[in-house]
């Protein structure tokens, strides 16, 4: 094959030399360097007990968010299922009754609003496309399970909690 | 023979027998945790407070896996395999000399199992015999990867017991005596045998590397090439005999080392301390010393595994054959000549 660059480097392969062939130099060096490491801080963090600190833009769980007087701001539009490429949300829209003003802010919201956490690739899309500014991933990172079912994530453990409470 | 000897002796059999074995459950947890600290890590931590329930924990799990027997393997070398790498890890300490002799009253009582006068020899007889267990298991597992690993496993005990077994002979010459009890109390307080047979000790040592099968000469289990060596059909408790034969194997090399080159039980200001602790923890206390000393090179062994990787076999045949074994004759001749010029004058 031709060469792909002009640079060329010969390497040369000297016979070792007595101290070289006696190994024992090298190892002595070698197992200085493993000690070193012994007196060396850990790079381990014990999760769950010790948690890594994120940068202020890290993309965790999602959270629905609530307006200053504690209305759902989700309006069930469905754009952020529609932003979403691994097409992990769903939602039912329902209309809001009368006695219903102070749970949700507008006249139309999510009955159901399913997250798979499993699909969701945590991207930020549907942050981006809500125009209502009601989905934000500033959560933790999503806990593990056994069940795949239990990665559906509801609004039971999606919908921030009210502010007065 | 009276009562009191046999408790004595079954007592001090009991006691030995449980150190090795507790020993060699600790020296998985200590090996896991020497690799994880000399790697950044932390090692297993989960099992109880530092991870120190892990062992128990790799026990349970050993015991209940399911307990497979390849159907072409011949079934009953397959079962003694494992048990005879056990049986051979364990007996080798039964000359090992522990401590000075205790005296209770005016019955002394020696912290030794047996001091018969070729205990050497006996030791290197057993270590001998471990390779069997090995052999046996591969051959038995009729795999290829088995049998080329109990293959290796031969030639490589073979060729390092040659070194080994001329490395000391130069000891011999400078002790006189095959009792490991002698050449224990020749070493009292500072007089250890390492400062007069520093290269005699390095062969040895690099021989007992060879010999318990650890890395750098892990050969006969390198999982590059062989899976798992002679244990690849191995499951369950069979499995974990042969990984505990290799810890016994450690300890008692480590041992071995300890009282041949080390001291054993000397220590600088022993007979200060005797003197000033009585009869039953004065050699106590020597016992401690060597344990520390023990687990000193259990410590090297591990932190040499994780530093040097694994020969090829083809070099490894060389260091033993072209460099150990006329290293080895060279350190006997070389002792001799002084030994004979020292008695001259």
């Amino acid at each position: 094959m031709e060469p792909l660059t002009s640079k060329k480097k010969v390497l040369e392969q000297k016979p070792l030399t007595f101290a070289e062939r006696m190994y024992l130099p090298a190892i002595a060096k070698g197992l200085s360097v493993t000690i070193s490491h012994l007196f060396k801080k850990e790079a381990t963090i014990r999760y769950p007990e010790v948690e890594r600190e994120f940068s202020t833009n890290f993309r965790g769980m999602h959270s629905l968010k609530r307006d200053e007087e504690g209305r759902e701001r989700c309006t069930a539009c469905g754009l952020c299922a529609l932003s979403c490429p691994a097409e992990a949300i769903t939602m039912i829209a329902a209309e809001r009754k009368p006695e219903e003003k102070e749970l949700y802010r507008e006249e139309k919201y999510a009955a159901v609003y399913e997250i798979n956490m499993l699909r969701c690739i945590f991207c930020g899309l549907c942050e981006e496309a809500c125009p209502k500014e009601a989905i934000y991933l500033d959560g933790p990172i999503v806990p593990a399970d056994y069940l795949r079912k239990d990665f559906i994530y509801g609004k039971d453990k999606l919908v921030e909690q009210p502010l007065n409470k | 023979m009276d009562i009191a000897f046999v408790i004595e002796k079954f007592v001090l059999v009991a006691i030995i027998f449980g150190i090795s074995l507790l020993i060699a459950m600790y020296s998985t947890y200590a090996e896991r945790k020497v690799a994880a600290f000399l790697q950044d890590r932390l090692g297993p931590d989960r099992a109880g407070p530092f991870g120190i329930l892990q062992p128990l924990a790799d026990g349970v799990k050993m015991f209940m896996k399911e307990e497979i027997i390849p159907s072409n393997a011949s079934k009953w070398l397959f079962m003694v395999g494992p048990g005879l790498a056990m049986l051979t890890a364990c007996i080798g300490t039964a000359v090992i000399p522990w401590g000075s002799d205790i005296t209770i009253g005016d019955r002394v009582i020696p912290l030794q199992v047996t001091d018969i006068n070729v205990g050497i020899l006996y030791i290197f007889g057993v270590v001998s015999l471990g390779v069997y267990g090995v052999m046996i298991g591969g051959w038995a597992s009729n795999n290829k990867y088995s049998l080329l690993s109990a293959i290796r496993a031969a030639s490589q005990n073979i060729s390092y017991e040659i070194a080994m077994g001329l490395s000391i002979i130069a000891l011999l010459l400078v002790t006189g005596t095959m009792s490991l009890k002698e050449i224990v109390e020749q070493q009292h307080g500072w007089h250890w045998n390492v400062l007069y047979q520093p290269l005699g000790f390095l062969i040895f040592m690099i021989c007992a590397f060879a010999e318990t099968n650890r890395a750098p000469f892990d050969l006969p289990e390198c999982e590059t090439e062989l899976i798992g060596g002679y244990h690849t059909e191995y499951s369950s408790m069979k499995l974990g005999f042969y990984l505990f034969a290799e810890y016994i194997n450690m300890f008692v090399s480590s041992a071995v080392m300890a009282t041949l080159y080390f001291g054993g039980y000397n220590y600088p200001g022993m007979d200060w301390v005797l003197l000033h602790t009585g009869p039953i923890i004065g050699p106590l206390i020597g016992t401690f010393v060597f344990f520390i000393k023990i687990f000193a090179f259990i410590f090297f062994f591990m932190w040499v595994r994780w530093t040097i990787p694994r020969f090829r076999y083809d070099q490894l045949m060389h260091l033993g054959w072209k460099g150990l074994i006329p290293l080895a004759i060279a350190n006997i001749i070389i002792t001799g000549i002084v030994i004979a010029i020292i008695e001259k004058f």
